[in-house]
């Protein structure tokens, strides 16, 4: 990596194009993804936009004219983009990374029309991961759409899992569905009853098929499963009432109540016999935690969009605000720069945008990784296969042994390079599980991470931007429908699982040792790229992550004041914001990483090179605003925490002997002059007169001096973060947008 | 005609109209400002003339499209694809300036040149297609030049109409003043047809399509030759916008009585 200080000169021209977002978003080789990425921006920016300019968001009823999107979505190929080349798809491999670009796009514009479109792969996702090869040939095929000369309908599917009250919501576990077998002919297929009602089911106005989740109400079925329901089957197929949703009005949503007798085979993932009971093979808890897995990456990407898709409708409200009439005349400075007169609608767009950026380039990072990760997943199962484990606990030990292999390959790649093993290192290095490991530790940590943060932080900030706009903001009639796009994002931070699962599922895999051996190196790697390149907010980052690792290390040992352990599932006020600051963190370091990417490859594209320097100047500063947010949350979050659960010493009792007497100090002036003067900044001084001016005598814990120097140093780290803000918001005033927004307002 | 058409459109690609198109003054004489950094597009004109050649080639068995485009390789690049995946073409690239200030004899010598040099290319089949001027330098001259020096003396300019006709020749509407056309019969190719805007929408993106035409438009780019192209002898005395507010609004798909009223009542106002 060329790594080289900025040339501060050079500004911020335009506002970043495709050609300088493919680079940091790693999908410039690429064409398969571009074209994706086109065809989703003209259905976003075409039929979705004038159907949100037309005020289709009024109404919770399916209308013709959103049905209309189904087809848009067919048409353009966003529809295929899920499905491989066997089924008629047109991306290979993996499409982790191509679903987020889908979903940012779309939702760019509206968040409802990209959930309308993702619903359909949530629905396909259980057979997608856990289907049989009949089942997903079937259903996959069907929902593909008709090819040229072909004349058939396209299937569309719902996912059905939340249940009415008092089941399923956050907790999955509560099951009401029920599926009993209804008939069981000797030699023939099992026929199974399901009983199932659904509650907030998207796009269940035109399902053609369900996949629902369901528990057992019969002896001769084991645990649960999630099945397929098709509008045909025998029996009641309801799509129920429609949901006065309040948000994402262009997605069907309904509270569906299914009635069905379907053949066993349904059961996805298919089943065995044994002694006389149906055993699916996946429970519905395999099912979606292998589904959530992927597609709460897509909704994180979601909420990025928007924040990013603010920035250009705010500069031209704020350039805007003041012409014409008589309130200034042109050529004025009011009239060019309009409020951007003001430093603070400056300093706040900035970290709307600071935000954006970082919660883009987190949600991609996670959709990366999940392509990496989903062969492998292929690898690890063969890989059980051909050494015959197959129980779960010969499982768990293989994989415990690789998670030593991973750890000692960490400890490795810290090693300077001439001192360590090197053997060692490079055949750790090329062994696929090993590096599975690493990969699916971080998969597990930065699709909940992405889908907290993005969402639950993204809503906050996108009302900032809406504030931007003044009273507009708050009306349809806003450009970028930024006050939609607000209330939005509060159902991305609620469906597919609320921030409090995504901070339940932080708790178990944060603590993960390969994720957190992995944490650790990246903090060396911060402070490297902070030596080359300071002003990146680099440095600002290790430190913040090196306090966030302290704390987890001293939480995981620590009581609270009763001696009750603090690091536990159950303590959620303790690892629930510890999760959070882990999001900033790392939101903040893949931010950068992007950054470097674009001063690493922009080089080799004349386009992006022509205005390079003033990008990476822009970026580079937005980078150190984001990193010193991050750092203040992460301070505050860590210093709570360690010291919140301690008892505050009091003024009597045992606490207080360590507090100066002024008879001791009389004392002790003979022998250390000047020490009664000096001697409260050291202690307390009381006497019998004393009246407390405060709860009691200072805090000093023994063992938190590490804490107090790593946070005393984090507040030293933050500087420069304010001169960064100012050079970005000056880049405001400059930069060039187009002179209309390019969809309908 | 028996075996199809060999159609060549020639499409270069504009700056997005809705950024802010600035005269300046760069090294190599006026440019817009930022005008690399900034989107672009392809010229309305010449995407009429590609929409129209596909559809042409469709109805006439054993045609095929080739596109050639002179523009900066990386931006041809971004617009292969959106433009891509719409209908299928061969793209034959040239790396060059699509600036509208560059000399329009000089690029049609570079257009006529690459067409000259694709293989299999047969002048009896051909039909010359592009837009009858471009959005970025309007002086309608760089597709008759094509022709002239391709040898193509039949040639029709702001046609609205190709149609085929039973005894296989083909049928021209060309504009005319006053909203009328003049309709013309020519026997055979070789003919320049110089596109005003045609009848047909832009198609909506197909990805199926776009994969068929990566083979050959990925591979097209890598290898497109540089080719320098400037203002010749154009000495350019001043250069400036129309003095103009611009008050831009994006509406799509509103009717013609619509855009019709919108202007009396501006008017009005
Ligand atoms: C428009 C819309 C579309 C939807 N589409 C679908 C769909 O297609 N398919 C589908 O199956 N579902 C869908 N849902 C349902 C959605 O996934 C659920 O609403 C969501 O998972 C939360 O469940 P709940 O509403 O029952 O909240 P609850 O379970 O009641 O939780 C409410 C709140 O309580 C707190 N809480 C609950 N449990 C815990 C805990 N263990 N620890 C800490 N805090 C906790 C959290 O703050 C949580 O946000 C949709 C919802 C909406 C609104």
């Amino acid at each position: 990596m060329s790594l080289t200080p900025n040339n501060k000169s050079q500004k911020l021209y335009t506002l970043p194009g495709d050609d300088v977002r493919q680079i940091m978003w790693r999908f410039a080789e690429r064409f398969d993804l571009q074209m994706a990425v086109q065809g989703a921006r003209s259905v976003a920016r075409g039929p979705v936009a004038r159907l949100v300019a037309d005020g289709a968001r009024n109404s919770h009823d399916w209308t013709e004219a959103k049905n209309g999107l189904l087809k848009a979505f067919d048409e353009s190929g966003i529809t295929s983009v899920f499905m491989d080349p066997e089924f008629g798809g047109f991306i290979e491999g993996p499409k982790n990374l191509a679903l987020a670009l889908v979903a940012f796009e779309l939702a760019w514009v509206d968040g409802g029309s990209a959930t309308c479109s993702l619903a359909g792969c949530l629905a396909l996702a259980p057979i997608h991961e856990r289907g049989t090869p009949e089942q997903r040939k079937e259903y996959m095929s069907r929902c593909v759409p008709a090819q040229p000369g072909e004349d058939r309908e396209v299937w569309r599917g719902a996912f059905s899992l939340t249940e009415p009250l008092p089941y399923v919501g956050v907790d999955a576990s509560m099951l009401g569905g029920r599926i009993r077998v209804s008939e069981w002919k000797d030699g023939e297929e099992p026929l199974i009853q399901v009983e199932k009602r659904g509650r907030f089911i998207t796009n269940m106005d035109f399902a053609n098929f369900v996949t629902a989740a369901v528990g057992s109400d019969d002896e001769r079925i084991k645990g649960s499963c999630m099945v397929i329901l098709e509008e045909t089957d025998p029996g009641t197929f309801d799509r129920g009432t429609a949901t006065k949703k309040l948000v994402h009005q262009l997605s069907s949503t309904r509270d569906p109540v299914f009635s069905l007798t379907v053949p066993a085979n349904r059961i996805i993932g298919g089943y065995t016999i044994q002694d006389g009971v149906i055993v699916p093979n996946y429970s519905h808890g395999e099912v979606i935690e292998a589904v959530f897995k992927r597609t709460r990456v897509t909704v994180g990407l979601m909420t990025a969009a928007k924040l990013l898709s603010a920035i250009e409708p705010v500069i031209r409200y704020q350039r805007q605000r003041f012409r014409g009439g008589t309130v200034s005349a042109p050529g004025s400075p009011r009239f060019d720069l309009g409020l951007q007169q003001k430093e603070d609608v400056l300093h706040r767009l900035i970290d709307v945008w600071a935000t954006g950026e970082a919660a883009t380039s987190l949600g991609f990072e996670a959709a990366r990784v999940f392509d990496e990760v989903d062969p492998r997943e292929k690898e690890r199962d063969a890989y059980f296969e051909a050494n015959g484990i197959s129980t779960g606990r010969e499982k768990l030990k293989a994989l415990r042994k690789l998670e030593e292999q991973a750890l000692e390959f960490l400890k490795l790649a810290a090693e300077p390079e001439g001192l360590r093993d090197g053997a060692r290192y490079e055949e750790l290095k090329a062994d696929r599980m090993v590096q599975f490991m690493l990969l699916d530790s971080q998969a597990n940590v930065l699709c909940p991470a992405c889908k907290l943060w993005n969402t639950g932080h993204g809503a906050n900030v996108m009302r900032e931007a809406v504030s931007l706009m003044g009273g507009y903001g708050i009306t349809e009639d806003c450009p970028g429908f930024l006050g939609q796009k607000w209330m939005d994002a509060q159902l991305e931070a609620t469906y597919e699982g609320p921030e409090a699962v995504q901070r339940r599922q932080l708790t178990v895999t944060m603590a993960n040792r390969v994720f957190l051996a992995q944490f650790k190196n990246w903090i060396r790697e911060m402070r490297s790229i902070a030596g080359k390149k300071p002003g990146s907010g680099a440095c600002n980052l290790a430190s913040a992550m090196e306090l966030w690792l302290w704390t987890v290390d001293h939480l995981q040992v620590a009581t609270d004041a009763e001696g009750v352990k603090l690091y536990k599932g159950q303590r959620q006020g303790v690892t629930f914001p510890l999760a959070d600051a882990l999001c900033w963190l790392l939101a903040a370091r893949y931010q950068i990483l992007d950054v470097l990417e674009l001063e690493e490859k922009g080089p080799n594209n004349p386009i992006v090179a022509e205005g390079l320097e003033g990008y990476l100047n822009f970026f580079t500063d937005l980078c150190h605003v984001q990193s010193a947010a991050a750092a203040g949350e992460v301070g505050r979050i860590c210093a709570e925490l360690v010291y919140g659960y301690n008892r505050h010493p009091s003024w009597d009792g045992k606490n207080s002997e360590s507090c100066f007497q002024p008879s001791d100090l009389a004392v002790l002036e003979g022998v250390i002059p000047g020490i009664s003067g000096a001697a409260e900044n050291y202690s307390d001084v009381v006497d019998e007169d004393f009246v407390p001016r405060k709860a009691g005598p200072c805090v000093r814990f023994d063992g938190y001096e590490e804490f107090a120097r790593l946070r005393a140093k984090l507040d030293g780290c933050l500087t420069g973060s304010r001169l960064a803000k100012d050079r970005a918001a000056a880049a405001l005033v400059d930069v060039m947008i187009p002179e209309a927004l390019d969809y309908p307002e | 005609m028996s075996g199809g058409y060999h159609i060549v459109v020639c499409g270069g690609i504009v700056p997005d109209p809705l950024q802010t198109l600035e005269p300046a003054v760069g090294p190599t004489g006026p440019a817009l400002r930022n005008e690399m950094m900034l989107p672009a597009v392809l010229d309305p004109w010449a995407g009429h003339a590609l929409f129209e050649a596909a559809n042409l080639a469709k109805s006439q068995p054993g045609s095929k499209v080739w596109w050639v485009s002179m523009g900066p390789k990386a931006k041809l690049q971004q617009l292969m694809m959106s433009m891509g995946q719409k209908v299928p073409f061969e793209l034959v690239a040239l790396d060059g300036s699509a600036s509208g200030f560059t000399e329009s004899a000089e690029v049609a010598a570079a257009l006529a040149e690459a067409i000259s040099s694709i293989p299999d290319l047969d002048q009896s089949r051909l039909l010359l297609i592009g837009g009858w001027e471009s959005a970025s330098r309007g002086a309608g001259s760089t597709l008759q030049i094509v022709g002239e020096r391709l040898g193509i003396v039949d040639q029709f300019q702001g046609v609205d109409e190709v149609s085929v006709q039973e005894d296989g020749s083909l049928k021209l509407l060309e504009r005319v003043e006053g909203g009328k056309h003049q309709i013309s019969v020519c026997t055979a190719p070789p003919i320049v047809v110089g596109w005003a805007t045609g009848k047909l929408p832009e198609p909506p993106n197909n990805p199926q399509i776009g994969m068929m035409n990566m083979r050959t438009v990925m591979p097209a780019l890598q290898r497109a030759k540089a080719v320098q192209v400037g203002t010749g002898s154009l000495n350019f005395v001043s250069v400036r916008l129309p003095e103009q507010r611009r008050s831009t609004r994006i509406v799509k798909d509103a009717t013609v009585e619509e855009i019709a009223q919108e202007i009396v009542e501006w008017i009005k106002d």
